[in-house]
């Protein structure tokens, strides 16, 4: 107990710096939600396992480690240092080091006119009335301590822009390294706002150096205004030693259509928490999700699908891979509201254990108020298919080859679906490098 | 089920567009439906003055003339008790309960002596089981059914006891085993479910006051269905009944339990624990039918059923299967479980929960897998009418020694109305890779094709509905033993007596 409250202690002392505007803190009503939401982190506290969505996911060693804001100079980093990441050709790239926006690592390139990507304290800095209708107006804090968190103390994310109408083809990656030798933290805000009947690509990677040892909460709020098409992906590959707790919150307006990929690789923790709210006709979205993880890795990921208007599809498909004595948590609730009639939502969770020790928890929900609806959700849990691996032995491969070679079909299910092909190439080297014989089998591929 | 329509027989859908108008009456004729069961029958009663406090537990346990180490259980549950608070987490809305304001403890009036035959027993009672249909007197017979009546808390007579004791099976009231067969009692009461275990079943540890023992010596296969018709009567009376069966090396039960209750406007709690133990090789096969009171269209009324129910397989190749059909009670909060600790230990869970006009359901069954080659299948089907809320929440949980478990679940629910609500709430956890579950769950309504296709053949929209509610619910009513089979199946047509989808 004694701990906690020392901690919070930390962190209000921070909050005082952005009050006094040390911090740019941005326009005055954001200040305000800024108060209200360090108010209702300081009632809520970091949440234990006896709160009902924290069950299976015990965050005692973030708030035991009592992180202290991430200093850095901007300047920090090199082009090397982020090369591993990028993937092809992009209309914007903007690289973040140790949570600030690092402009010598960053391209925009020619954007068309009226788009906006930049960093959000630029953003913040600029009165920028975009900021002030949607920033912190989605993800809601109330019921979620560390978006509460995140809400108080954000400094610097990406802000993004694509004005009606406007088709951008290329992606656009946002890149958020750590490299600091320090133990730090940082809580990093993006917010996309994709205008009515437009089309874009955004890729968040998340990354930290080997070694560094730091808590990383971002929280990402997208709106896909009425008819926009939405392509996103993030990928987590933070350092081993790295705490990931996100939240990415989608509001999506009429025949919009939204498709999200989260891909966890890294990282000793990774929550990510995955909410969409379908708040217009005929909305369509699609939830995909894979982690491969070993050691004694954690990832949980968190998904509400949120039904609020008729005619609306969604698709949930997440699967896990777990070896070494990592834990992996499953959590999906789909929720029909009253008048969200002809919803059709279906929801998968697969998971594949290798290993003694592994082990995975898996909560797929339903909440349905309205009648005229399709909902599923499976899950299923099990092993490599003996009579599989059998065959491929047959076939002349060995034992943990035939294995291998399975567990990378299983996963490749979900990497298939991306659609950049620099990403997806870039997603299969990173499966295939996790794999007990990987390298025998990228030679056979 | 399904009468063949005669062609000079009135139809009721009126003229083409009759299909859609006779959907909205027909749903608003269910919702309206009088519970067919409610009536009170005028005993007198002899009750404890409301209220608890450990007084009243040391009542409760002089009337029934309990031994000193039963009434230290029951004191150190309630002590418990005070130390807890009222579970929130369930999906259902009710006022706070004034645990001050139930009556603990009620025994219908009778000669001290107690009823030697059926003739001895109070008159009136014999004629509530009539209108509850209990096959009691000559009917007993006839069904093969050895039935351990209570009424409200006593248990006022029981049958066939001669017939199984012969075979050294116990089937009696559990204050005459408390009597009877102590050690046995002893030995197995609180060893599912302790009396710490949760709220309502540490209420019910501290002042249960009957309910039903069956014994089942080693290797033998109970030659009929045991049942026991629970029965609310008093006003304000809570009942909490205490069930323990424990079936010996290979022996083989099959239990039946079947709830009625009268009309009334003040909520009743019922908090029962329902125990079962099973041996090696042994079999219990347990099944409910649940219809109380269900409260009026406004949800006024009914009772609130908050019932702990766990099975544990604690011998190799145990089995414990779990058949129920709730259609009543204005709450449901009803979780039955089993613990396969035994290797190759099965269990089972057969549901089906129908809520109507406010009625909510939060119910479910937990598996948890100890032993190896354990396997368990859930099938749980929910059905949503007027203003019911109706909750599946179930958890499955494989340990790590638990090689080769085996789940399968199938949660399925359907939507009668546009005002009532469904909702799933599964657990899995799995800690051995070598177990392998599968777990799915659908929500539909019924398709307008389907009625269509009915319609069209000749089949009117209510004996259509009530069809296909049956076909979706077979699954489960095939697991019901015959008589219930049939009851069950009646109780989902009378229930559904006017309604559409």
């Amino acid at each position: 107990m004694i701990e906690v409250k020392e901690q919070k202690q930390t962190y209000a002392t921070r909050f005082e710096r952005i009050e006094a505007g040390v911090v740019e803190g941005g326009s005055a009503s954001l200040l305000a939600i800024r108060k209200a939401a360090f108010s209702r982190f300081t009632e809520l506290g970091f949440p234990t396992t006896k709160h009902e969505e924290w069950q299976y996911t015990n965050i005692a060693p973030i708030a035991e480690a009592e992180f202290e804001r991430m200093e850095t100079d901007t300047a920090s980093g090199s082009i090397d240092d982020i090369a591993p990441f990028n993937f092809g050709a992009c209309a914007a790239t903007l690289v973040f080091m140790n949570g600030k926006f690092a402009p010598h690592l960053s391209a925009v390139g020619n954007l068309h006119e009226g788009i906006r990507a930049r960093s959000l304290a630029d953003a913040l800095s600029s009165d920028d009335p975009l900021i002030t209708r949607h920033l912190a107006r989605h993800a809601k804090f109330d019921e979620h301590a560390f978006t509460a968190l995140n809400t108080a103390m954000m400094e610097d994310g990406a802000f993004v822009y694509i004005p009606p109408g406007v088709v951008v083809e290329q992606p656009i990656h946002l890149i958020y390294l750590t490299s600091s030798a320090q133990p730090g933290s940082y809580h990093p805000r993006n917010l996309f706002v994709l205008g009515s009947s437009s089309q874009a690509t955004l890729v968040e990677s998340y990354a930290g150096l080997e070694g560094t040892r730091y808590f990383s909460n971002p929280v990402t709020e997208i709106v896909t205004e009425a008819g926009a098409v939405l392509d996103h992906y993030k990928i987590v590959r933070e350092s081993d030693e790295a705490f990931h707790v996100s939240t990415l919150q989608l509001h999506q307006h009429q025949g919009s259509n939204a498709s999200s990929t989260t891909v966890s690789m890294n990282g000793r923790l990774v929550r990510n928490d995955i909410r969409t709210l379908l708040d217009g006709d005929g909305c369509d979205c699609t939830l995909n999700g894979v982690q491969v993880i070993d050691g004694t890795q954690h990832v949980d990921n968190h998904l509400v699908v949120d039904h609020a208007k008729p005619n609306c599809n969604s698709r949930e498909f997440f699967k896990n891979v777990l070896n070494g004595k990592s834990r992996g948590v499953f959590s999906g609730r789909i929720m029909v509201r009253e008048d969200a009639q002809k919803t059709d939502a279906k929801q998968t969770n697969q998971s594949l254990l290798l290993s003694e020790d592994a082990q995975v928890d898996s909560k797929p929900q339903l909440e349905i108020l309205a009648d005229d609806v399709k909902c599923t959700h499976g899950a299923t849990i099990g092993q490599l298919d003996e009579d599989a691996v059998f065959y491929l032995q047959s076939r002349g491969l060995d034992f943990e080859t035939a294995r291998s070679l399975l567990v990378y079909a299983f996963a490749r299910e979900v990497i298939d679906e991306v659609r950049i092909d620099g990403l997806r190439n870039q997603l299969d080297e990173l499966l295939i490098a996790r794999l007990p014989q990987g390298q025998l089998l990228r030679e056979r591929l | 089920m399904t009468k063949p329509v005669q062609p000079d027989a009135p139809t009721p859908p009126k003229g083409n567009g009759g299909r859609a108008n006779s959907s909205t009456e027909t749903i608003d004729q269910w919702a309206s439906q009088e519970y067919k069961y409610g009536f009170v029958t005028d005993i007198e009663a002899d009750s404890a003055p409301p209220g608890l406090s450990e007084d009243t537990i040391r009542l409760i346990s002089a009337k029934k003339g309990e031994p000193e180490w039963l009434l230290d259980w029951r004191l150190k549950a309630y002590r418990h008790w005070l130390t807890m608070t009222e579970p929130t987490w369930p999906k259902l809305h009710y006022p706070p309960i004034d645990y001050q304001q139930i009556v603990y403890y009620s025994a219908p009036k009778q000669n001290t002596d107690g009823p030697k035959s059926l003739d001895e027993v109070d008159p009136k009672l014999l004629e509530t089981y009539k209108k509850l249909g209990i096959p009691l007197a000559e009917q007993a017979a006839l069904a093969g059914v050895a039935v351990d009546a209570v009424f409200d808390s006593v248990s006022v007579a029981t049958t066939y006891k001669a017939k199984l004791s012969q075979l050294g099976i116990i089937f009696c009231s559990f204050s005459d085993a408390v009597k009877e067969h102590p050690e046995l009692v002893r030995k197995y009461l609180g060893s599912v479910v302790p009396y710490s275990d949760n709220y309502f079943a540490t209420l019910n540890s501290a002042v249960f006051t009957d309910g039903s023992f069956v014994f089942i010596p080693k290797g033998v296969r109970c030659p009929m269905e045991l049942s026991t018709y629970f029965r609310i009567n008093a006003q304000s009376t809570g009942q909490f009944e205490r069930t323990l069966i424990v079936a010996e090396e290979g022996a083989h039960v099959s239990y039946l339990e079947g709830c009625t209750a009268p009309m009334r406007d003040e909520n009743q709690l019922h908090a029962a624990v329902v125990e079962l133990v099973a041996l090696d090789d042994a079999t219990i096969k347990y099944s409910t039918i649940q219809n109380w009171y269900p409260g009026d269209e406004n949800g006024v009324g009914g009772i609130y059923n908050f019932v702990t129910k766990r099975g544990k397989c604690q011998g190799r190749s145990s089995r414990i299967s779990w058949t129920q059909v709730e259609t009543g009670s204005s709450i449901t909060w009803k979780y039955p479980s089993c613990i396969l600790i035994g290797d190759n230990s099965v269990g089972e869970f057969y549901s089906v929960a129908l809520t109507n006009m406010c009625q909510q359901a939060d119910t479910g069954t937990k598996m948890i897998h100890i032993g190896k080659n354990t396997s368990s299948t859930v099938i749980s089907k929910g059905i949503s009418a007027g203003r019911g809320q109706n909750t599946y929440r179930g958890g499955v949980k494989i340990n790590k020694g638990a090689d080769n478990a085996r789940n399968f679940t199938q949660c399925d629910s359907m939507l009668l109305g546009d005002q009532c609500g469904a909702h799933t709430f599964p657990y899995i956890e799995v800690k051995n890779n070598t177990a392998r579950m599968e777990h799915e769950a659908t929500t539909s309504k019924i398709g307008e094709d389907q009625m269509f296709y009915c319609n069209q053949r000749g089949i009117n929209t209510e004996d259509a509905v009530s069809m296909i509610v049956n076909g979706f619910c077979k699954e489960v009513f095939k697991e019901l033993p015959m008589e219930f089979a049939v009851e069950a199946q009646k109780l989902l047509e009378v229930s559904l007596e006017g309604s559409v989808g």
